[in-house]
């Protein structure tokens, strides 16, 4: 196949950056979307110009490193990640616009790749159960609801990618935020930190500049992993709960 | 509650400083409206069973109460809690605008709705519209009492409720029969997205199906309230109230 890719390129943070256009060859239907920006780079170095930096690290789709909003949608037009979309979902001849995730709240590192932290910071500030150190208590003594634990299970899949942020128009983090909620606040040992948790780690998410939910629902259909628009219906019920009970 | 990108943790969080807490004032003043919508509309109903009927329900809702209240102090309870209402709304909505536009400083080249609504994206710009009409509609109706129709300004006209609507939407008006629909609809839009959201808002939405359910609520609240607002002027315009 061949391409048209209108690509982002930014030097640096500083930099203002602008679309670039690059014409590709030799494509093929099998390869990942990642591997043919490593085919675009290989023709880059070729002709010594800087290659296109972008993000990604396990490229089996577990790890949530890569990114990239494709023709105007997070992680491209399958419900998957950047590494396991193939080019056969896409047409000899097509021109295909590559643009980094767009907050603020995640800084433009260079051409593709942005700085996600500000999830790590919102993870810090509470996201976990508190565990006492000395010999671990047997599983089986603390028994969890099976639909409570499937509830946590399908809430502990996202991968903190940004891909919510990167699709919602007010940049706003409650799916991913919603979903670390849902997972630790349906285990019987998230119990105790529940509503300090969701006081901290939202004060942490809207410190950090992320916008406010309108219910919009682009994040969810954003999603990889398809965490459901009801993990913010309960980040909210957690968040009223904690007014009056925390 | 500053968008800047920092590496410093938050400590002592505070839940009623949050942007959730922002959104839970905007549907707690949202549904203070859908119930006033609500009974507003049943009101101007009262304008099919004719004249006496009509103004005998405007002036019952100033005696309403009496003696404990005083002469129209229902709907001056009503006027405060709506303009209360009122300024928590759109504060609310142009504090989490700001902080939106903050946070997305360069737009995409490209970029596509797969999931959101019409009436969801036109929140912000159709709040502007109602905010516009209802300034229109006070002054018309309640402050001012403007007369468009034949008449003019005199008491026959303004003292009596049921003449200013019936003189408001004349075939020599159609103009201001078109204000109030358009205005209609964009109410209906408002709703139909903003219902769905108090109640996700409100944290009532915890599964697909309740989620469902509040979509249907939604439409239902959006075409019983503009639906029953418009009939009043199409069926004056077209001469069956007179
Ligand atoms: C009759 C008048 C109005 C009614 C019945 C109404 C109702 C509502 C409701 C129920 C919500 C949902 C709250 C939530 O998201 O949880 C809402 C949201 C909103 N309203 Fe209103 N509102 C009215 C007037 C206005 C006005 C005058 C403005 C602005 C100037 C406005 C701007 C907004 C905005 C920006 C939202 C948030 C959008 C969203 O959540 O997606 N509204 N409104
Ligand atoms: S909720 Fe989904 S889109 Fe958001 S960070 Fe997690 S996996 Fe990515
Ligand atoms: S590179 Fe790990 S999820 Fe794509």
């Amino acid at each position: 196949m061949k391409l048209t890719l209108k690509i982002w390129r930014q030097a640096n943070a500083s930099d203002k950056g602008a679309l670039k256009t690059y014409e590709l060859d030799g494509v093929s239907q099998d390869m990942s979307f990642l591997e043919m920006l490593d085919l675009l780079n290989e023709q880059l170095l070729h002709n010594d110009e800087e290659p296109v930096a972008f993000d990604s690290d396990c490229r089996e789709g577990i790890c949530g490193m890569c990114s990239l909003m494709i023709n105007g949608e997070a992680h491209g037009p399958e419900v998957t990640t950047t590494c396991q979309l193939h080019m056969r979902s896409f047409k000899d001849g097509d021109t295909i616009t590559i643009e980094p995730w767009r907050a603020a709240s995640f800084p433009i590192v260079k051409d593709l790749i942005v700085d996600r932290s500000a999830f790590d910071r919102i993870i810090q500030n509470g996201g976990y159960i508190s565990a006492n150190t000395g010999s671990a208590p047997e599983a089986n003594s603390v028994p969890a609801p099976r639909d409570k634990a499937m509830r946590a299970f399908n809430t502990a899949t996202c991968i903190g990618c940004g891909a919510c942020v990167a699709a919602c128009p007010n940049g706003s983090a409650s799916l991913f935020l919603g979903a670390k909620i849902t997972h630790l606040g349906e285990l019987p040992q998230g119990q105790p930190e529940r509503y300090s948790r969701v006081q901290s780690m939202l004060a942490q998410h809207d410190h950090e500049g992320f916008g406010g939910c309108t219910n919009i629902g682009e994040c969810a259909s954003a999603c990889p992993k398809e965490i459901p628009l009801d993990v913010i219906s309960q980040l909210n019920k957690d968040l009223r709960n904690s007014m009056i009970l925390g | 509650m500053r968008a800047v990108a920092t590496t410093t943790l938050i400590k002592g969080a505070r839940s009623t400083r949050s942007t959730i807490a922002l959104k839970l004032l905007m549907a707690a003043s949202g549904i203070v409206f859908i119930l006033f919508v609500l009974a507003h509309m049943y009101g101007n109903l009262k304008a099919f069973s004719g004249e006496m009927a009509y103004n005998e329900y405007a002036e019952h809702l100033r005696t309403f109460g009496e003696p404990m209240l005083p002469y129209g102090g229902l709907l001056w309870i009503l006027r405060i809690v709506l303009l209360g209402s009122l300024v928590a709304h759109v504060g609310s909505a142009v504090a989490l605008s700001i902080r939106a536009h903050a946070q997305r400083p360069v737009k995409y080249a490209v970029k596509k709705n797969k999931a959101s609504s019409l009436s969801s994206r036109t929140m912000r710009w159709g709040g502007v519209a109602l905010l516009l009409f209802v300034v229109w509609h006070l002054l018309q109706f309640t402050i001012v009492k403007v007369n468009v129709g034949e008449g003019g300004q005199t008491p026959q006209i303004t003292e009596n409720p049921y003449q200013l609507l019936i003189n408001a939407f004349q075939p020599e008006q159609w103009w201001m029969v078109l204000i109030y629909l358009a205005s209609m609809l964009a109410l209906a839009f408002h709703l139909h997205h903003g219902t769905f959201s108090a109640i996700q808002t409100l944290g009532f939405t915890n599964t697909a199906e309740s989620r469902a359910r509040a979509r249907v609520a939604g439409w239902v609240v959006a075409i019983v309230v503009a639906g029953g607002f418009s009939l009043v002027p199409l069926f004056t315009v077209f001469g069956v109230i007179s």
